[in-house]
């Protein structure tokens, strides 16, 4: 097997056993760190596909900014409690079944249908994601390629992502600090 | 080598993961997390495209993606500790009021 492909089934690995440990496990503490295990996983598959810049932002805000928002929300509510509690909902058998289902019919037209397209779209060099020609000068580098994009082409959702931010982190400041009275 | 069917099956299977995820539990920090694994197959989805094509755009894609899920989390946890606040709990069934 060649290198590329035993890396990429390794970090597929480590992805599904992350993301099927956050579903499984019964205290959210260790969801929380069977999804760090998962976000990694990701993150080195986004290097497999040349994706530099994805994976830095990937373990900056998923594994670092996202993950201690989760760990700290953890600390903060009382799960021990729950413990006696049943964590499965009724519905878990069928909804299994319908995920498996799902997983076979669906995921098997989807894996055909990538299939047939990369048959007819050859894979592009890997160096067209990492090249971009500024004042018709060449510059290298994923990041620099993606960051003339961000700021050259997607300039205005750019600006609108950052105050989709701003808005998130008012609400969730105001969302936290108020203290409701209890109508039960 | 790795193609485009390798990088879309896995999004799929990890798709399929956090539905059955969001179905099955009933804590809302683990369907929390579920949803965010949803978004990362996603993302995986985008940038294996891009790498298909050698177009830069599912890569800006992915990073709006981020940005969204990580407004959406913030959102989320400070809802749960909302009713946690309310409720002592965080138990999906606990917050069944508008069940009709």
């Amino acid at each position: 097997m060649e290198p590329a492909l035993f890396f990429f089934w390794a970090f597929a690995a480590v992805t599904v056993v992350g993301a099927v440990g956050v579903v499984v496990m019964r205290q959210p503490i260790h969801s929380a760190l069977f999804l760090l295990m998962s976000f990694l996983g990701v993150a080195c598959l986004y290097v497999l596909a040349s994706a530099e810049l994805v994976a830095a932002v990937q373990v900056l805000v998923y594994a670092g900014g996202i993950m201690i928002l989760f760990l700290y929300t953890i600390m903060f509510v009382n799960v021990r409690r729950q413990r006696t509690e049943r964590y499965l909902h009724l519905q878990a058998v069928p909804a299994l079944g319908f995920g498996f289902l799902f997983l076979l019919v669906v995921g098997g037209v989807v894996v055909n249908e990538a299939r047939s397209l990369a048959a007819k779209v050859p894979a592009a060099d890997p160096k067209a994601l990492a090249t971009t020609v500024v004042d018709g000068v060449t510059v290298l580098g994923n990041t620099q390629a993606v960051g003339w994009m961000l700021y050259r082409d997607y300039f205005l959702p750019f600006e609108i992502a950052s105050v989709f931010l701003l808005v998130a982190m008012i609400g969730a400041v105001v969302l936290g600090k108020r203290t409701m009275e209890r109508f039960d | 080598m790795i193609t485009l069917a390798h990088f879309v099956g896995l999004s799929f299977v990890l798709f399929t993961i956090g539905v059955v995820g969001v179905l099955v539990r009933r804590n809302l920090l683990t369907v929390l997390m579920s949803i965010e694994l949803m978004l990362n197959a996603v993302n995986i989805n985008l940038v294996a495209f891009s790498r298909q094509l050698g177009d830069l755009t599912g890569q800006v894609f992915t990073i709006f993606v981020i940005a969204v899920a990580a407004g959406e989390a913030a959102i989320g946890l400070a809802i749960i500790i909302s009713l946690y606040r309310l409720k002592s709990s965080v138990n999906l069934d606990d917050a069944a009021e508008m069940k009709g």
